[in-house]
């Protein structure tokens, strides 16, 4: 894409966006809230977009992919961050398949990526152990044993973890909190003995979920990549996932400056529409601008990905720290210019606000980014 | 001894034998607040006695006239009842829009016989008032209400749709601002007393984005309300709104939305989150922006006391625009900090992994939205000093 859409990519866009109003707009979203929904979205709506390609389209052809690359993949997160579609996109294909791609063996990516690209397996990573995102802190252990490992601990804020097939864990196989080094992954069923699944009430109503291993033992063909060699896998799969997001939060922030925009277009305060107030329109503007710099951001960093460029961890620290604060503002402003309706529950906006928050922390806040990027560039 | 010193020496004996023990405890939750009223429960039957003893002696309204049941005391004497109330931690008997809102319009504006038949009823927490003013279509131009009373006979007949109203719920009866004429905007509206106990008032409770809330819409349907309901002359009702509105902004403001008092401290908090090196809040970019808060809020405490010690006692003045700005964006601002600062406890919803204090600090951070819209928005408010303060106009 670069910096414009080609055709295909506007087609792409288009059809994304249609689907998602169609098959996912907020109203399912919302229902999904209220009837406390216990998979937290719809298998219906992960199989559709599984036809469209889309659970493969970042997997090569050979796997069973769409090989159609993350240019696209962005497009079709920034959509589903419209209607604030649930799906397990980020999981299942940003982190589980990334995982894979990036570090998995012929055999793993053999026996995994084809079930991933039709839809029939869900999978996600464990990373977080704190209040905070910081990979580099973990301290869960897997121990080596005769047969292989066994894992002992707590993984928190797992996106989809308690409806995951399987599960890739972020573990410590040696050195101390706070190493790059001595981090491995594995992969253990959502099934496996010893290992207590509980889903997260969160804020923003998605998944995410509290995963207690209690003495699981995997076999070595368990581990992906190298033994030790764990983060700097992990790194490039959460750059993508950063990135992701980023596009996904873009959308998710473009509606609600729409339906702020209609709003200024519609409410009558004082005889006139409020959007005839210069305080209020040059605060639309602002946003607008911020919106634009943030759609900029995406398209440089998802083409980043695919070009396999030398500043993919740099852009996706800009992309996420870039986007999540617009989001946050824009979420903000989106409350506040619809005044008191506006903090209903009835009205959208503040389903968009709620997940926003979530958003923003996930793989890391704005400020985790901001500091990444310093380092990454040796300010 | 002087006069003050006997009074003291009264309230003391008055209150140790007639405050019950369990109303010098603590409050647990909001269901401890006695709001009085028809429809009041009482689940600890003191709180009952202790309303009806200091109802009977005048005390919840203690400087407001004997003849209409308050305590008929000196400022002096009230502030001596206050410390003394304070020194014991009584409970407040009784909480009510009555007492704070539509008793001081009453006493300003109400006729005899209206002081008469309306202020002992609060006094003794008998009526749970609420108020309508807001409407979906007047917020910010609150002045283009359209909530219709039309004078039929003997009684008004009411017609419109009121959003907003704490507790309408649970309340006997509404002051509303209603539209007597519609030739004219600010001079068309009056200030009317309406029982809610009848078919023609309804009420449907409002969720907000943090949960449930004490908002209602009150819809009157055909309601009727006696002609001797209006308060001050007809069509004089925005005076009447206006200096309400001005004492309400203040008040909430004064009170930090909360942020200030019991919440825990956000920078004990930073370092509960964040780790500490050196005593000092490990991570340097929160600790510089918790610092900025505190500044912040040292500024806004001294404003306020500079500000109260400038304006007359009873007088408000445009500067409430000034608090309630600062306060709702400081807040704001505040809870911000705060749900980034706890991470992911303080993105929970529900349920036992989160802890409460997370809990609460999500709903508080999505609660405190509201603070620049409720009681004026800020964007009024900036209106407010930028026109009326500082004398900018609109260009023509
Ligand atoms: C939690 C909560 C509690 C409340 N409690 C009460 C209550 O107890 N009693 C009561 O009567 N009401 C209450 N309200 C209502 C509140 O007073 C109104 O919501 C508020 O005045 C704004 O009105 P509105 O919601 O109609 O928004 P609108 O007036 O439609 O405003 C929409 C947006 O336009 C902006 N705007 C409007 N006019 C201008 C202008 N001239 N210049 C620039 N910007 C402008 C506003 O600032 C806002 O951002 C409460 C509201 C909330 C959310």
């Amino acid at each position: 894409m670069g910096l414009v859409l080609d055709e295909e990519q506007t087609i792409l866009k288009d059809s994304a966006k249609a689907f998602f109003a169609d098959q996912a707009p907020v109203t399912a979203f919302r229902k999904l809230r209220d009837e406390k929904d216990e998979t937290g979205f719809s298998r219906e709506l992960w199989r559709a977009m599984a036809e469209m390609g889309w659970a493969g389209i970042v997997i090569p052809e050979a796997y069973g992919g769409l090989e159609y690359g993350f240019q696209g993949l962005a497009l079709v997160l920034e959509e589903q961050g419209r209607t604030l579609a649930a799906s397990p996109l980020v999981s299942t294909v940003l982190l589980g398949a990334g995982t894979l791609m990036e570090a998995g063996s012929e055999a793993q990516k053999s026996a995994l990526l084809p079930k991933i690209a039709e839809g029939s397996l869900l999978l996600t990573v464990a990373i977080d152990e704190g209040h905070h995102f910081n990979p580099a802190q973990t301290a869960f252990e897997a121990k080596s044993d005769s047969d292989g490992f066994i894992l002992t601990g707590e993984k928190t804020f797992v996106l989809d973890g308690h409806v995951a097939d399987k599960i890739i864990v972020l573990a410590r196989t040696s050195g101390n909190k706070g190493d790059r080094e001595g981090l491995t992954l594995f992969l253990v069923e959502g099934t496996a003995e010893g290992l207590t699944r509980e889903r997260l009430k969160m804020l923003d109503s998605r998944n995410a979920a509290l995963l207690m291993f209690d003495q699981v033992k995997v076999t070595g063909d368990a581990v992906i990549g190298a033994i030790g060699g764990g983060y700097d896998a992990l790194e490039s799969v959460l750059d993508r996932a950063a990135i992701g997001l980023a596009a996904e939060m873009l959308g998710s922030a473009s509606a609600v400056f729409e339906m702020t925009l209609d709003y200024l277009k519609e409410r009558r305060q004082f005889g006139q529409l409020i959007g005839s107030f210069q305080s209020l329109q040059h605060r639309a503007a602002d946003m607008f601008t911020q919106l634009e710099l943030s759609k900029s951001i995406v398209m440089t960093a998802a083409t980043a990905l695919d070009e396999s460029s030398n500043e993919i961890s740099s852009l996706a620290s800009l992309a996420k720290a870039f986007v999540g604060e617009t989001s946050n503002k824009v979420t903000r402003e989106g409350i506040q210019m619809h005044g008191g309706i506006g903090m209903t529950d009835e009205h959208d906006v503040g389903l968009y606000l709620k997940r926003s928050r979530v958003a923003e922390h996930t793989f890391g806040s704005a400020a985790y980014h901001r500091d990444r990027y310093a380092r990454l560039n040796d300010y | 001894m002087s006069n003050l010193d006997i009074f003291r020496e009264e309230v003391r004996a008055w209150l140790a034998e007639n405050c019950p023990p369990s109303m010098r405890t603590p409050m647990g939750n909001d269901e401890d607040v006695v709001w009085g009223g028809r429809k009041a429960k009482y689940e600890n039957p003191e709180a009952r006695l202790w309303l009806d003893r200091m109802g009977a002696k005048g005390w919840t309204a203690p400087t407001w006239p004997k003849e209409y049941g308050g305590g008929g005391l000196t400022k002096e004497e009230a502030a001596v009842l206050g410390q003394e109330l304070g020194r014991i931690d009584a409970r407040p008997a009784l909480a009510s829009f009555g007492l704070w809102m539509l008793g001081p319009v009453l006493l300003e504006y109400g006729t005899e016989e209206q002081k008469k038949e309306h202020l002992p009823p609060i006094v003794r927490g008998e009526i749970r008032w609420c108020q309508g003013y807001s409407e979906p279509g007047a917020g910010s131009d609150l002045a283009g209400l359209q909530t219709r009373a039309v004078l039929e006979g003997e009684d008004y007949v009411i017609n419109g749709q009121k959003v907003w109203t704490s507790y309408a719920d649970k309340a006997d009866a509404i002051f509303c601002l209603v539209r007597t004429d519609t030739s004219t905007k600010h001079e068309g509206i009056s200030f009317l007393l309406i029982d809610m106990d009848q078919p023609g008032v309804t009420t449907k409770p409002i969720k907000l984005i943090s949960g449930n809330s004490p908002f209602c819409e009150t819809f009157l349907d055909d309601a009727r309300t006696p002609a001797r309901n209006l308060i001050g002359r007809l069509n004089g009702g925005w005076e009447i709104a206006k200096k309400l509105l001005q004492h309400e902004r203040t008040n909430i403001s004064a009170g930090g939305f909360g942020a200030g008092g019991r919440a825990a401290a956000l920078e004990e908090l930073a370092k509960e989150y964040l780790g500490t090196d050196r005593g000092e809040i490990a991570d340097a970019v929160k600790r510089d922006q918790v610092v900025r808060h505190k500044m912040l809020e040292r500024a806004f405490a001294q404003t306020l006391k500079r500000m109260s010690a400038e304006t007359k006692a009873g007088e408000v003045s445009p500067a409430s625009s000034i608090i309630k700005y600062v306060a709702a964006e400081m807040n704001k601002d505040r809870m911000e900090l705060l749900v980034e600062i706890m991470g992911l406890q303080a993105l929970g919803w529900s349920g036992d992994y989160f802890s409460k204090q997370g809990l609460a600090t999500t709903r508080a951070m999505l609660r405190s939205k509201a603070n620049s819209i409720e009681g004026g928005t800020t964007e009024v408010n900036l209106n407010v000093i930028a026109k009326r303060v500082l004398g900018l106009r609109d260009h023509q």
